[in-house]
């Protein structure tokens, strides 16, 4: 590993209004290393990638890329300097094909026209160094996630690209995408270049990274050597308190009369076509009932099922004792049920409202149009819930698309507490949010079950998964396969199951 | 003041304010109000009378555009509205001896319906809303043609000819009838959108669909509504257009208003891709269009390049909604501190 710095940020200095977003920051990124930026939501993370990107302007400070000191007017600008960015969200056209993905805007001609044999021939090799063989006049969105990621990254390649910045790419792929991508940043790194990784997973982190930078509240904790970083100093350095509070077992307490707990939903042999096969499943006050499985099981599209958000085709679902037939959400909200979908930005947030309306929306809709919840009411309710769940904002009138990941996500689950549920889903309602938030969220969610309510968990952590749900019912392939309960509950035993399965 | 600026209200009502003074200043006799026979006459007097159709057609198309959809099918309505009212009054079709209330019942009636067809289409077949509201746009002057059997209907001899003409162009307590009739409306469409949660949901379910399908909201149903009400006020708007001309001609009432009443609700500060809106910022944006009209001329414009300047002053007033625009051409000084608070709060995402 070279020592050479190849990027120097010192003395980083941004301000909103309001806000001391990065004070005083130092980064260093030397040529030939992977280096993780780290800290919770609202540390500063997107803050620096945009001050250095030129997305932001800075107030104060120092940028030097070898020995030259910059500053980034625009993405554009510093994408021409060599820094290219590949974000959380893969901002490609789905409906152009991989080839025209990476050469778009800058098309190479011939003759005046556009010389699409050699924009295939570059983009066929260019993938091949990432080792990806893929038929590249395809349209993109034919491809999985994580070969889009790859093309995002190839694209951010071919600009000649000496630093190349990393924005969580990894929280949309598996396990399998993931090690793909590792060992291309590897190469790269080898190849000379500096690699900016931010992501929210730590075990990446060690997998990849040589050093680490740790940002909190806009200030620099530190950097530090991976190897002589263990992973509990890590995550104290980044919430700046004791691991212990986080490590401990939240369950609650597993002697409870599990067989006296009553079942608010069963839903029996209910199937829906092309979306889960049939399956049978009790939901119970005062539990939290864990759904495993991998990406694409069904356990997602068993909480819709329940939610009314997609059909029941065959079977029947009771609630209570009486069976239902829920037609849309809005039956099941009627039925004391709610659910913070999967996908927060596409089916959670309404962006350009207000947190207000963010939260009251559920209850209004509950209500119906002509019992309308008055202004005064509205903003009680917001402000109890902006209070009850710690969310971070300048006040309730912000708008939600102005709120951190963390932030978003609490007012979601805001929404549907307004709407007093019986059964609460969440479908991975930690996903891309910092430790500190992810530790609530999940004390939170046993804190509900201990005072009655049902609750049903999904999330691809299977830590998280073990730590909160005192049942589980295992999904692969669209198909419920048994369930677990008390001391059968481990990482083995949900493992053993859905390879049994198949 | 800083809350003012912030208001949808703001800018087109500066618009409008602009408008006017440029008027006081140029124009002779531009606010001179006349009293001939008890009844108010004067530039501003029809301003306020001639905008009223376009005023009607614009709030239900503000609440189309609330969902992020279209209604270009309004002009055609008008024309179908008109043509069933005069018909109906002059006794060309059915057998309603010539009655009044049947000829206004069902003139709103078929824009009722109107307005379930294109809902229909929109919510339930999922059609997208300008092809769905294309396919009445042009069908529905066909429709009226039919009614009409392809004739331009005049009732100057109908014998409730008089009571007709008055909803249009009467005038009560020396004002406008038809001012009357806008106001009323707007006042219910305000109602309905700030007393009960249909202003929140249209909102929502403009900003983003899915989320608030999972919330709750039964999007398809408000969709739904949207185009019954707009197809409603389309109708109505047709009432008061043949009313005004005491006839219905199916090939030119209401042709090009739905363009008109786009306009407005963007001269209003509406955007069209859906969310926030306001309706009395969109009726505000009509008195732009009509005060334009008629400023041009009042001013003796030669009428080959009317619609030249109009669009040059419409295209200045968008412009001048916009903060970037304003920034570039003002500079930061003239940027009002709403727009740096906007700006800043877009990049205050940290995280």
């Amino acid at each position: 590993m070279t020592t050479k710095p190849l990027l120097t940020m010192r003395n980083i200095c941004k301000g909103f209004p309001g806000v001391k977003a990065l004070s005083d920051v130092d980064f260093t990124l030397r040529a030939g290393e992977i280096h993780s930026l780290l800290g919770e939501n609202g540390a500063g993370k997107s803050t620096l990638i945009k001050v250095l990107t030129g997305v932001e302007k800075l107030d104060s400070g120092q940028i030097e890329l070898n020995g030259q000191e910059i500053r980034t007017k625009s993405p554009k600008h510093s994408q021409e300097l060599g820094i290219s960015t590949v974000y959380q969200e893969v901002n490609l056209c789905a409906n152009l094909s991989v080839a025209e993905n990476i050469f778009i805007g800058r098309e190479p001609k011939k003759n005046g026209m556009i010389d699409w044999k050699a924009i295939n021939t570059r983009t066929k090799n260019l993938l091949k160094k990432l080792n990806i063989n893929i038929d590249v006049t395809q349209t993109l969105g034919n491809y999985s996630v994580a070969i889009q990621q790859m093309v995002a990254i190839a694209r951010a390649l071919d600009v000649e690209a000496k630093v190349l910045i990393l924005d969580e790419p990894t929280s949309s792929l598996d396990t399998a995408e993931c090690e793909k991508l590792f060992g291309v940043m590897k190469q790269l790194r080898n190849e000379g270049m500096g690699i900016i990784f931010v992501t929210h997973f730590l075990d990446q982190v060690y997998a990849v990274s040589d050093r680490i930078t740790i940002l909190r509240n806009g200030e620099l904790v530190g950097e530090f050597l991976a190897e002589k970083l263990p992973k509990i100093e890590l995550i104290g350095k980044m919430i700046g308190k004791d691991y212990d509070t986080l490590s401990k077992t939240i369950k609650s307490s597993q002697n409870d009369k599990e067989a006296e707990k009553e079942i608010f939903l069963r839903a029996d042999k209910a199937s829906s076509i092309g979306n889960i096969k049939e399956f049978s499943l009790d939901i119970k006050k005062s539990e939290v009932l864990g759904l495993a499985g991998l990406l694409g099981s069904g356990r997602s599209e068993t909480a819709r099922v329940m939610f009314g958000a997609d059909k029941v085709s065959s079977g029947e679902i009771v609630i209570k004792g009486e069976k239902v037939v829920l037609r849309n959400p809005l039956d099941a909200i009627k039925e004391g049920i709610a659910y913070c979908p999967e996908d927060r930005k596409t089916d959670a947030i309404l962006g350009n409202l207000s947190i207000r309306e963010n939260i009251i929306v559920a209850l209004q809709a509950k209500y119906g149009l002509f019992k309308f919840i008055g202004r005064k009411e509205q903003e009680e309710i917001a402000d109890r819930y902006i209070k009850l769940l710690d969310i971070k904002t300048p006040g309730r009138e912000q708008l939600i698309k102005n709120l951190s990941g963390g932030n978003q996500q609490k007012v979601i689950l805001a929404r549907w507490l307004a709407t007093n549920p019986d059964l609460l889903i969440l479908d991975e309602p930690t996903r891309g949010i910092d430790i500190g938030t992810k530790a609530e969220i999940q004390k939170l969610v046993v804190k509900f079950a201990d005072e009655g309510m049902a609750v049903v968990f999904i999330s691809s952590e299977m830590d998280e998964m073990l730590r909160c749900c005192s049942r589980m019912a295992v999904f692969s392939e669209k198909e419920k396969l048994g369930e677990l309960e008390g001391d059968e509950i481990s990482e083995q035993e949900i493992m053993k199951m859905i390879a049994g399965g198949k | 003041m800083n809350k003012l600026v912030r208001s949808r209200l703001f800018w087109p009502l500066m618009a409008l304010i602009m408008l006017l003074i440029f008027n006081a200043l140029f124009t002779k006799n531009f606010f001179s109000i006349q009293i001939i026979e008890g009844h108010l006459y004067g530039n501003v007097i029809d301003i306020l009378k001639n905008v009223a159709p376009l005023a009607l057609l614009a709030m239900g198309m503000t609440l189309v555009i609330a969902t992020g959809g279209i209604d270009i099918s309004v002009g055609s309505v008008v024309a179908i509205s008109g043509a069933i009212a005069c018909s109906i009054i002059d006794g060309r079709i059915g057998n309603f001896n010539n009655s009044l209330i049947a000829a206004l019942t069902l003139a709103l009636i078929s824009g009722l319906l109107c307005g379930v067809w294109n809902g229909l289409l929109v919510a339930k077949v999922k059609i997208q809303p300008v092809v769905a509201t294309l396919i009445l746009m042009t069908a529905g002057r066909g429709i009226a043609q039919l009614i009409t059997k392809g004739k331009i209907v005049t009732i100057n001899s109908a014998p409730k000819v008089n009571e007709y003409y008055f909803i249009g162009a009467g005038y009560l307590f020396g004002i406008p009838f038809a001012v009357f009739i806008v106001l009323i409306v707007l006042v219910f469409i305000l109602f309905f959108v700030k007393k009960t949660a249909f202003g929140l949901f249209l909102e929502s379910l403009g900003t983003n669909n899915r989320s608030s399908h999972l919330a709750g909201i039964r999007v398809d149903k408000l969709k739904l509504i949207t185009y019954v009400i707009s197809g409603f006020m389309a109708a109505l708007a047709g009432i008061l257009i043949s009313s005004n001309i005491k006839g219905a001609d199916c090939n030119n009432a209401g042709l090009f208003i739905e363009l008109d009443a786009i306009l407005a609700v963007a001269i209003g500060g509406n955007s069209l891709n859906g969310g926030r809106f306001s309706i009395t910022s969109s009726v505000v944006g009509t008195l732009v269009i009509q005060c334009l009209t008629t400023t041009v001329y009042a001013l003796g414009v030669p009428p080959q390049i009317i619609s030249l300047v109009k669009a040059i002053v419409i295209i200045a007033i968008c412009l001048f909604q916009s903060n970037q625009f304003r920034e570039a051409v003002f500079g930061r000084l003239m940027v009002s501190k709403k727009s740096k608070d906007l700006s800043a709060k877009k990049g205050a995402q940290i995280s």
